[in-house]
């Protein structure tokens, strides 16, 4: 393909390859399971919880910014000669475009929320006469002529971002009303009354309520945007409620990611050990004795640092640095992964010691049926759940770890944008006076929402799965 | 005299399902009433209600239940709490589940003394020992500082019912109290029961779904269908009349002695509970049906003392409505299908740090097993006796540790597995676990066809349909998952995979102890329709002797891991020689008492094949035993006919 044709030129990261991948492999899996009865039924009963509905719609939102911001580009610089173009070494995703006002928008230093100042007391020029005051800032509140609008204008973003919110939301109702009750061939009214007494078969209510929420939110965070940094600036001036969206995708993908890694090994240990016994299951157990005998922070931190030095000791392999931000985590995943299988490899391990000793195991055997189709026909599907649950657990387990260490400094490169690294960023300043309390604030509101969301979720698809919790539904 | 509990059109309901629907009944002080029923017909239920101990969401409707002076169902919670264990005591079918595990059974008792009787310290201790006495617990003294887990299932239900004395209750319900323990222990807690009965003058309302037990113990019968009393009468004219379709049918389903005939069965299944039943609830299933039962649901009839929800009550044609086939017996032949000669499973106990083998479990000792082509041998014996071991052993699912296999004149080898497996095939026990739930039937049953590569590949699907008719499901249950199906057609599904490699042996491994009585019957029915089509032999592994002697052309009993007695059906049920036999006999509840026979009981457990007794290992609990028996262990004696035993004291007899 011609690229020069482009402004841009594609660049696709490592765990950019890695998070398409799974989103196939999900969407397959999806596919599967809808085609097969007794896969869709557990995952029917998680569509008909309303909390879990909820929750993955917000989880949703915060997945759709994160692919988004997995598509990654290089412009191309203007001044470069046509025949032989040079890109920039900056690496900017779709997201970045989409927002590339909040990118490219950056005050002095440290501003508060909403504000038109900055944080900091400045000399300026004022009528002649140089004076001692906060400046204003070059973007936040820039298009106010006078400080009394301040208060009124705020009012009115909010207000119109209402508006815009609920008019969005009342269009995509109305669509859905249409279309469900032209699917179901029955009344717009009926369905109406229907989605009203919540007798749709799914918790129709509150997705519209969930839905109208996010995209009143939206709307109203645009609005103030727009003007305004809405969650501050930090100490280099950049907009805080940008980084915070930015981190979004670095928590996405080490939830994701690490349960890659994290998976086979517990899946294939953990059975090999249940099934077989024996010297099997010891050589497997006292592996993972001895790795959970070693402290996990330790050994993860030393894993880092080991990394690090590779990474450094060649800088010839990353073009840009992105690159090598990206390949740092991409190692931080696997390195969790590794450390982190244990547990639902004891889990599996203590199921499949149960399962082999069912009797369609025996009949199996009875048959001569080879130790792999009997471990994939009836071990693994049998365990399926366990992983499941395991994986939606495990999420935002991982989520708030990456925050850790990166606040411990063994995290993700200081350059990426993290949750973890706008704390570490953020502690030094809770010292100041007057405190620096946004950075932390922010980090604290989006990691808070999107860990609140994936444990809901997470308790409906073990409510739906676990069978032991089936006399409680 | 007015009764001691009155329950009164009880309505019970969970969720949506009426579970309990306007059920009324009397219990009199010193009388035993049984509520009779298959599963899932609401007897636990309505025991749980009348302690007020229903699971979450369950709710009485409406009703009441009279206890002496007391309105149970008015009590506040509070007052409840007395009444429970104090004026009525429960005990549960698993004792296993029902006692505290890390709690002495003595302190265990101790707790229902002091909380209903106020008794603390040596005073408690003496009381609870003089209840271990009254349930015939041996040396109760030293059994009151044991744990659960060091007792037997029998111990432990004396246990439970011990404790659920301990409040003096003026009734004691039952729920299935006998139904987890072999027939021998069976056999000694409804002694217990019987006794305390007669001397405490307690009522007891005793729940349970074996016809035995009911015609044994109990003074008054209620028959329990989908929630509501179907009948009710005096033991004696239930017994011989009984007036209903469904308690008739129950009877006929029933094996009985010297019967060839096919089992009646009843088609259909329980109706849900929680759906709108019109008419009478038995009426879908009922051979007798008439229009109006589906539109009305029958009052009560009175019929000379027993009273039947029928509308044809008193009008149904007198007699059986039994089948009879006769089913050719296959003779010997010279050559037998399948030869054990002194098998053996030893299991290595293994201690210490670096898992050093310190001894056996002799789980399967020297076993000897003769059988025919087209006949079935029974093997019988108590739970632990090692039998289902024998089975497994046989077809290499656990490796013996000695003996020779002989099948169809081929030793079975390691090597020759794949042969082994298509003659020999096994029908487990439990049609819930022996089905991997994540299978379509078709699958289930392509499994074995693949693994040994029977038939031409193209052809597998047109012999899974095959197999499906001819274990009586419908064409398209292949394309279904296990969970559609009930207990009786999930055990179809396993005789059907275990037919699909088309074997001439099937061990079947009590593969109808975890059903109804009625889907008993259909799977006894196809199994010896199965028998008769195909000449397929069966090794029956059973504690049920009724099962024994409908099906079953040669016995072979097992004691602790070897075989005591052995020959042809008829001759060792009927005229049992070992002490062992003769009691296993004697203990089953029977329907009908078999008249003249000594009622015998043995004392004790079975012991731990740990460390079996030595010599004759039944000689600990034998009333004939001697000083030989406790040193030497006896050889065959033999009695004519193939007929022979391992027993010193019938030797000595000649």
């Amino acid at each position: 393909m011609n690229l020069d044709a482009f402004h841009f030129v594609p660049v696709l990261l490592w765990t950019d390859a890695l998070i398409f991948m799974l989103l196939i492999v999900a969407l397959a899996t999806v596919w599967w399971i809808r085609r097969h009865a007794h896969l869709r039924a557990p995952w029917a009963a998680v569509a008909r919880r309303p909390m879990a509905m909820g929750a993955a719609l917000v989880l949703a939102v915060f997945v759709i910014i994160g692919l988004l911001d997995s598509l990654h580009y290089r412009e191309r610089l203007d001044d470069s000669p046509p025949d032989r173009p040079q890109y920039s070494v900056e690496v900017l995703s779709v997201f970045d475009a989409l927002a590339s006002r909040l990118r490219t928008q950056q005050e002095k230093t440290y501003s508060a929320p909403l504000a038109m100042h900055l944080y900091a007391k400045e000399f300026t020029e004022r009528d002649g006469a140089t004076v001692r005051d906060y400046p204003r800032l070059k973007y936040g509140g820039a298009h106010l002529k006078q400080a009394d609008e301040y208060i009124s204008d705020i009012v009115r973003r909010v207000f119109v971002g209402l508006l815009q919110g609920l008019a969005g939301s009342l269009l995509l109702f109305g669509l859905l009303a249409s279309w469900q009750a032209r699917h179901r061939q029955m009344k717009v009214g009926s369905w109406l009354s229907a989605w009203g007494t919540g007798h749709l078969g799914w918790p129709g209510r509150t997705v519209v309520i969930v839905l109208a929420l996010v995209l009143m939110l939206g709307a109203v965070m645009a609005r103030l945007a727009a003007g305004y940094h809405v969650f501050g600036t930090d100490k280099v001036g950049q907009d805080v409620f940008y980084i915070s969206l930015k981190s979004i995708r670095t928590g996405l993908v080490i939830g994701t990611l690490t349960t890659l890694v994290t998976l086979p090994l517990a899946i294939v240990l953990g059975i090999a050990a249940g099934y077989f016994r024996g010297w099997v299951d010891d050589v497997i157990q006292y592996i993972y004795t001895v790795l959970n005998s070693i402290p996990g922070v330790l050994l993860i931190a030393a894993a880092v640092l080991i990394v690090q030095v590779a990474i450094e000791a060649h800088p010839d392999l990353f073009d840009t640095s992105a690159a090598r931000a990206d390949v740092r985590l991409l190692a931080l995943c696997i390195i969790m992964g590794v450390t982190s299988w244990t547990s639902l490899a004891r889990l599996l391990r203590g199921e499949s010691l149960k399962l082999r000793t069912l009797d369609y195991v025996e009949a199996a055997r009875a048959f001569g049926v080879s130790h792999a189709r009997i471990i994939s026909r009836h071990i693994f599907p049998n365990v399926f759940h366990l992983v499941l649950i395991a994986i939606v657990l495990d999420f935002s387990g991982l989520v708030l770890a990456e925050a850790v260490l990166s606040y411990v400094g063994v995290g993700v490169d200081p350059s990426m944008y993290s949750w973890g690294n706008m704390i570490n960023g953020a502690r030094l300043e809770l010292a100041r006076e007057p405190v620096v309390w946004w950075q932390l604030g922010a980090a604290f509101v989006f990691m808070f929402a999107l860990v609140l969301a994936a444990n809901l979720f997470a308790d409906g698809v073990r409510d739906a799965f676990d069978p032991r919790l089936e006399e409680r539904r | 005299m007015s009764p001691l509990l009155r329950v009164d059109r009880l309505v019970t309901g969970i969720g949506a399902a009426r579970v309990v629907d306007g059920v009324s009944f009397d219990v009199a002080a010193g009388e035993t009433y049984a509520l009779l029923g298959e599963s899932g017909c609401g007897k636990s239920m309505t025991a749980l209600s009348l302690m007020r101990l229903l699971p979450d969401g369950g709710r009485i409707l409406s009703g009441h239940v009279q206890l002496g002076e007391t309105d149970v169902l008015a009590l506040p919670e509070r007052d409840m709490r007395r009444v429970r264990g104090g004026q009525m005591a429960m005990v549960f079918q698993e004792p296993m589940l029902a006692l505290n595990p890390v709690i002495k059974v003595g302190d265990q008792i101790g707790e229902a003394l002091s909380l209903h009787r106020g008794l603390g310290g040596q005073a408690a201790r003496d009381a609870a020992r003089a209840l271990l006495d009254s349930v015939g617990v041996p040396d109760a003294a030293r059994r009151l500082d044991s744990y659960p887990f060091e007792l037997s299932g029998g111990l432990r239900q004396r246990m439970m019912i011990a404790m659920a004395l301990a409040g003096e209750p003026s009734l004691l319900i039952a729920d299935e109290p006998t139904t987890a323990l072999d027939v021998t222990i069976q056999a000694q807690v409804l002694d217990v029961l019987r006794n305390l009965r007669a001397t405490r003058r307690m009522g007891m309302l005793l729940i349970t779904h074996d016809l035995g037990v009911v015609a044994e113990n109990a003074d008054r019968v209620g028959v329990m269908y989908a929630g509501e009393l179907l009948e009710e009468g005096a033991r004696d004219a239930f017994f011989a009349a009984p007036q209903h379709p469904y308690s008739r049918m129950l009877f006929e389903a029933l094996p009985r002695t010297g019967d060839a005939g096919r089992l009646t069965t009843i088609a259909g299944q329980v109706p849900r509970l929680d759906t709108q039943l019109r008419g009478c609830r038995f009426a879908p299933r009922c051979p007798f049906v008439i229009a109006r039962c589906r539109a009305e649901s029958p009052g009560w009839q009175e019929l000379d003392g027993q009273r039947v929800r029928c509308h044809l009550a008193g009008s149904l044609p007198a007699g059986s409505v039994r089948e009879r086939v006769a089913y050719p017996v296959a003779e010997h032949t010279p050559q037998p299908l399948l030869q054990v000669e002194g098998l053996k499973v030893f299991f290595p106990i293994r201690r210490g740090l670096i898992q050093r083998t310190v001894g056996h479990v002799r789980a399967v000792d020297d076993v000897d097993l003769t059988i025919q082509a087209g006949r079935t041998l029974a093997l019988v014996g108590e739970s632990g006796c090692g039998k289902t071991t024998v089975g497994k052993a046989l077809l290499r699912l656990i490796e013996p540790t000695a003996g020779t296999i002989m099948l169809g004149g081929k030793a079975a080898h390691a090597k020759n597995m794949p042969t082994l497996r298509r003659q020999a095939q096994m029908v487990f026990q439990d049609p819930f676990s022996s089905l991997n739930p994540r299978m379509r039937v078709a699958d289930i049953l392509l499994e074995g066809m693949d693994a040994l590569g029977v038939g031409a590949r193209g052809e597998r699907r047109g012999a899974v349909t095959r197999l499906l008719t001819q274990v009586g499901l419908p064409d398209d249950a292949g394309g279904r998952y296990p969970h559609a199906f009930s207990g009786g057609q999930r055990q179809r599904i396993a005789i059907a995979r275990a037919l699909a490699v088309s074997p001439r042996l099937v061990i079947c491994d009590e593969p109808t102890s975890a059903l109804d009585v009625s889907v008993q019957a259909q799977i006894l029915n196809l199994l010896k329709d199965l028998q008769a089509d195909l000449g397929l032999a069966y090794l029956f592994i059973t504690h049920n002797l009724a099962v024994v002697e409908y099906l079953a052309h040669d016995v072979a009993v097992m004691y602790l891991g070897r075989i005591v007695e052995q020959g042809q059906a008829g001759a060792v049920l009927r005229t049992p020689r070992h002490p062992y036999t003769q009691a296993l006999v004697s203990a089953v509840p029977r329907i009908e008492p078999p008249a003249g026979q000594p009622v015998i009981r043995l004392a004790g457990d079975q012991p731990s094949p740990l460390n079996p007794p030595v010599g004759c290992h039944f000689h600990p609990r034998c009333p004939h035993a001697s000083a030989v028996c406790r040193q030497t262990y006896p050889e065959r004696t033999d009695l004519g006919g193939g007929h022979w035993v391992r027993c010193h004291w019938v030797a000595a007899q000649g």
